[in-house]
């Protein structure tokens, strides 16, 4: 019976439908770990990014940082749910999926995965509500009386103030150490609940790929890549909104777009150096694997080689450290820096970062455990069935659109869009 | 302000507490991970023996709800076919359910006078001593008996597909009508009757044996003390079960 009628049947295996084989692979190998697992190590790194950017500047002091941070922070509470969304899609028992906090057994690298993340999620919003609550209470105050949607408005703010409406200048100094102290928390369990990510993969003893102490840090360092990119490309993005809307908008002068240009330069000047730098780091430690298994050479190395060099050689070579790491380094490294070149290296980097794990998601998967045949991973783009539609393209988009529509709505009760007033001359 | 007494009663029954929770879940890990001291399953295949007719996996598909049409299997023979200029030409199409009744390894036919040898190699899931499926499930849902066989619980089973990466011989798949992980498991209903696993009684060649590693007696046992037994992959330090005799160094 062919592949078709086996699934006409119901009887395919999953990973059938996007796996191909070549020589000799075991019966039951197939990409098993597909798209939604690419996803999954990605979100999760944009979210740990995003809220190291974030903490740049509450914890380290780095004032300069502060707009960009304090979107930053919104924006990271926008991509948590979405770390979580490629898990669930990629579950064959979607509905099991709280097994985990009913009966978790500790020896799986996944076991913790739920405890770590709700800790981080609940640090998260803690933050933002000590940021904002002020604004909350002021929202509350300016609303108290409406009517209608304002009405609404104002009752969710009550709510958001927890009825802490305390706004003397200690319970302020109060609110900006507690912010601070969460973001110093919330740094090292961000990078946790990453490299926590990087050992799910690097702790596989059975796949030759995965199997490295490094895959944690290399996680790490590609999630803070990821996220400051993000960040600044949503950022510079929203900003280019508001200069729309001046041009647009009534009563808007020059005065408010040379304020959002500056603004624009200002946020390239001050996140492209961490940029570079944790760029650097990720792409050392990257090379620094991959120098190692050559030199080391071990059993696995025959097939690795061919993986790495041949088969994947575009993957990786070009469309991962080319593309991905080397061009725009040398864009935001070169002089005289615009805003377009930064939103193409920007993209560049994000791209590469996705490619990353890509290479080592399927990469892992597209040779045999008999290290003597292949698989090849064909994406599914038109979906045939669920399982195409939730592991193929369109699961994949859904988890990228997800952030934003998120951040459309956050945008609803707190300000992320930068605003600008008219300022004097 | 908590008193000095009310400190240290507190912290007695604290402490009380958290000896009985370490002492009880020691308990239970002691009992799910250690064998029984009577019985540990174990597996010999003499390679020797292996015809390829594939009848082991037609009668492992029929006994243990694996449908025949699936491309995935408990159980699977391998083909090795070493050419003379050293090139090793091995397969396992639909798991060699079909037998092996022509010449085209790999769909292609080599000239009987440039192979040098070519055998056979059954395989199933090893039910390691130390199985890294077991280590990596977030649920528990596999788990290892007392007397060493590792199970799946279908109604656990939350389908992250963890086990089946972790496991170094390919010997699980996810089961494509309960969609959950699947996995030989030495006919566990069988052999805890006294019965033998469908493919050792479907084996005519006697290729295939299961036995009580614990039971001097047990023909198994005899073997596997007596002669000269290998494992597969004991690099990943999972401690197999399944012992081979004849295994060739070229055996993935």
């Amino acid at each position: 019976m062919d592949i078709a009628s086996v699934a006409q049947h119901g009887m395919e295996i999953h990973g059938e439908a996007w796996t191909v084989k070549e020589l000799f692979v075991y019966p039951n190998e197939f990409v098993v770990w597909s798209i939604q697992i690419v996803m999954y190590p990605y979100m999760t790194g944009l979210v740990a990014g995003a809220f190291v950017l974030s903490s740049l500047y509450h914890v380290f002091g780095q004032k300069e940082l502060e707009k960009i941070a304090t979107f930053s922070l919104a924006f990271s509470f926008c991509l948590l749910p979405v770390a979580m969304m490629p898990l669930q899609l990629h579950l064959q028992q979607p509905f099991r999926g709280t097994n985990v906090f009913f009966t978790p057994h500790f020896t799986s690298a996944i076991a913790a995965f739920g405890i770590v993340f709700t800790t981080y999620a609940f640090i998260v919003a803690s933050e933002i509500w000590f940021v904002y609550r002020k604004f909350f209470i002021d929202e509350a105050r300016r609303l108290k009386g409406a009517s209608g949607l304002d009405g609404i408005r104002c009752m969710i703010y009550n709510i958001l103030t927890l009825g802490a409406y305390d706004l003397s200048t200690d319970a302020l100094e109060t609110d900006h150490k507690a912010a601070k102290y969460l973001a110093g928390v919330g740094v090292p369990v961000a990078a946790f609940l990453h490299g926590y990510a990087g050992f799910i993969f690097g702790s596989v003893k059975a796949n030759a790929l995965w199997m490295t102490p490094l895959m944690p840090v290399i996680f790490i360092m590609s999630a803070i890549v990821s996220g400051i990119a993000l960040c600044m490309l949503t950022y510079i993005c929203l900003l280019e909104i508001s200069l729309i809307k001046a041009s647009v908008g009534k009563g808007k002068s020059e005065n408010i777009k040379s304020q959002v240009r500056a603004a624009q330069r200002e946020t390239i000047r001050l996140t492209r150096k961490y940029l570079l730098m944790f760029l650097v780091a990720a792409i050392s430690l990257e090379l620094l694997d991959l120098i190692f298994r050559g030199y080391t050479a071990v059993k696995s190395w025959d097939i690795l080689r061919s993986v790495i060099y041949e088969r994947d050689f575009n993957l990786i070579f070009v469309m991962q450290y080319g593309l991905g790491n080397l061009v725009p380094f040398i864009l935001l490294l070169l002089p005289r820096i615009s805003v377009k070149r930064t939103v193409v290296a920007l993209v560049l980097v994000m791209f590469g970062v996705f490619m990353m794990r890509w290479n080592v998601v399927i990469g892992g998967q597209s040779f045999s455990l008999t290290f003597s045949g292949f698989m090849h991973y064909h994406l599914p783009i038109i979906p045939h069935n669920w399982e195409t539609v939730k592991e193929g393209l369109v699961g994949a988009l859904a988890v990228i659109a997800t952030p934003y529509i998120l951040l459309v709505g956050l945008n609803f009760i707190i300000p992320v869009v930068p605003h600008f007033e008219e300022k004097p001359e | 302000m908590i008193s000095r007494r009310g400190f240290l009663k507190y912290g007695a029954s604290a402490l009380a507490t958290s000896g009985l929770i370490t002492t009880t879940s020691g308990k239970i890990f002691a009992a799910a991970g250690s064998g029984s001291k009577d019985t540990r399953w174990a597996f010999l295949i003499d390679t020797h023996k292996c015809t390829g007719c594939g009848l082991c996996v037609k009668a492992c598909k029929l006994e243990n709800e694996v449908p025949m049409e699936a491309n995935a299997t408990r159980t699977w023979v391998e083909r090795y076919v070493i050419k003379h200029d050293g090139e090793v030409v091995a397969d396992s199409p639909h798991a060699g359910i079909d037998g092996y009744t022509r010449n085209d390894p790999q769909g292609r036919e080599i000239p009987e006078s440039d192979i040098a040898k070519s055998y056979f190699v059954p395989k199933l899931c090893n039910q390691c001593e130390k199985p890294a499926c077991v280590q990596v499930c977030p649920v528990g849902a596999t788990y290892q008996t007392a007397d060493g066989v590792v199970l799946v619980d279908r109604t656990w089973c939350i389908g992250c597909g963890y086990c089946i990466m972790a496991c170094p011989y390919g010997a699980r798949f996810f089961h494509p009508v309960f969609r959950v992980a699947e996995k030989c498991n030495w006919c566990y209903h069988r052999i805890t009757k006294g019965m033998d696993t469908a493919c050792v009684e479907a084996c005519s060649f006697g290729a295939r044996m299961v036995g009580n590693i614990m039971d001097p007696n047990d023909p198994l046992t005899k073997i596997i003390k007596t002669e000269r037994v290998s494992l597969l992959k004991e690099e990943y330090g999972t401690s197999p079960m399944a012992y081979y005799i004849g295994l060739d160094t070229l055996v993935r």
